[in-house]
């Protein structure tokens, strides 16, 4: 295998084409997008629900009856104490093999709202911990009756104390995505794959690399601004 | 009227048969866990000491490699690697080689960032009492700085060493020979679900354990700021 960086033979449609860098990264940004498209759908749909998934259950989890915290803390327990990884290919594979069959993307957007949903539900559960008991009794002193106190008390002030590490969580999920490449779908990782193989050159990976370096440092920023906003009263 | 197809009895002999390959892959895994764990925690506190009281230069490259590290997803420095480095004329005999020292790197980055940040935690005037009280730089970090670095990084370090321990289930994707791989090879040998079932139980099991100590040790050592 030649070490190539100068200049790239590629062979289309039969004969082989010879390109430079620059002429080689126009030619295999098409399928890089294509990639990054699923990607970025697949954080799209899931970075909403696992959100509210893990802002109502961290609620429930903080008040609700003895059974139901039990439930979910082995639901928060099982999903936060096994790979992602795992939990991608029983999705896949696992559950085919036992007949239930779900499409791919469905499939892995329903794991990832699990996944980030249980730290989320965590995240929001030890913020409504945290919040200090005199506003409890504060509010009883004052006759709040106690969906009122949630609501106007005691959850906002939840909020803003689970933002920032919510909004890492939010970042590490771009992260988390690339792992699909591992079960086989299109995303950046797979593509750059695909062809790093077909061409026999390192550019695709490091194409591949570049594309999300600039993806989590945007969403760094993006979440730093958030975070920024909403807690600026602390 | 067929409702449901799926056979829920669990054959006991199957499962007995496969474990072997099982446990091979898991004390794969958990090699690699230790030694990412050991030799990553060292390189991060020297990493972290640099990036919190080094020169500019080496501040900036250090902030460089944790920026690439932690800006890009760990399956892919690892593929990138694996798959794309002998395209540059490096080639890896062995997965595992490559995961150790990847796996390695990006522990260190992300523990690095973890530490720096109880560094910078510690009071300027604990330099100044040191300082006047005679001592040097370093004896200042071994007897002040670091006793109290320990207790504030020890909550979110063992956050990290608990997602460290999953992550080695990505080796898989380079062709190591981990729990992951092993369940995964099996179950699609023979079209059956057990081994990621047993797989699940081995990382819920593992992790459930480092999660009990680190809350005792985080009960009788961490203090928050």
């Amino acid at each position: 295998m030649e070490p190539t960086f100068a200049a790239i033979s590629v062979s289309l449609g039969g004969s082989l084409i010879e390109m430079n860098i620059f002429e080689y990264i126009v030619f295999i940004t098409p399928q890089m997008s294509e990639g990054l498209g699923t990607t970025l759908m697949i954080y799209a749909l899931t970075i909403l629900p696992a959100l509210l998934l893990g802002f109502a259950l961290g609620i429930v989890k903080a008040n609700g009856p003895a059974p139901v915290k039990g439930l979910l803390g082995v639901y928060t327990w099982a999903w936060r104490g096994t790979p992602l990884l795992l939990q991608l290919m029983i999705m896949k594979f696992g559950l085919r093999y036992i007949g239930v069959i779900i499409p791919d993307i469905l499939g892995a957007v329903i794991v990832f709202t699990l996944n980030m949903g249980a730290y989320i539900t965590e995240i929001m559960r030890g913020a409504i911990q945290s919040v200090d008991k005199g506003q409890y009794e504060a509010c009883h002193a004052l006759g709040i009756p106690r969906g009122r106190m949630m609501l106007r008390v005691i959850i906002p002030q939840s909020i803003r104390i689970a933002i920032p590490p919510a909004c890492s969580e939010a970042i590490n999920l771009v992260k988390d995505v690339a792992i699909i490449a591992v079960i086989g779908m299109q995303d950046i990782l797979r593509v750059a794959n695909q062809i790093t193989q077909r061409d026999h050159t390192i550019i695709p990976y490091i194409y591949g690399f570049i594309v999300y370096l600039l993806l989590s440092s945007l969403l760094v920023k993006l979440f730093g601004r958030l975070e920024k906003r909403f807690t600026s009263y602390d | 009227m067929t409702i449901c197809a799926i056979d829920f009895t669990i054959s006991w002999d199957y499962i007995a048969g496969f474990m072997p390959e099982i446990w091979d892959g898991f004390f794969t895994s958990l090699k690699i866990f230790g030694i990412v764990l050991f030799c990553g925690f060292f390189i991060a506190i020297i990493i972290a000491a640099l990036k919190a009281y080094g020169p500019k230069l080496v501040r900036s490259i250090l902030g460089v490699y944790t920026w690439m590290f932690r800006g890009t997803p760990l399956v892919l420095q690892l593929m990138l690697v694996y798959y794309g480095f002998p395209y540059i004329g490096i080639t890896f005999q062995e997965g595992i080689v490559v995961a150790v020292i990847i796996m390695t790197l990006s522990a260190a980055a992300y523990e690095a960032e973890i530490i720096r940040g109880g560094l910078i935690s510690i009071d300027k005037g604990q330099f100044e009492a040191s300082k006047a009280l005679g001592m040097t730089f370093l004896q200042t970090l071994r007897r002040v700085v670091v006793p109290q670095t320990v207790r504030r990084v020890l909550a979110p370090s063992c956050s990290e060493v608990i997602i460290l321990f999953k992550d080695t289930s990505l080796v898989t994707s380079i062709a190591v020979y981990d729990l992951l791989r092993r369940a995964s090879g099996r179950a699609g040998y023979d079209f059956t679900i057990e081994p990621y079932i047993v797989a699940l139980i081995f990382y819920l099991v593992f992790s459930s354990i480092l999660v009990i100590v680190f809350n005792r040790l985080e009960k009788r050592y961490s203090v928050s700021l």
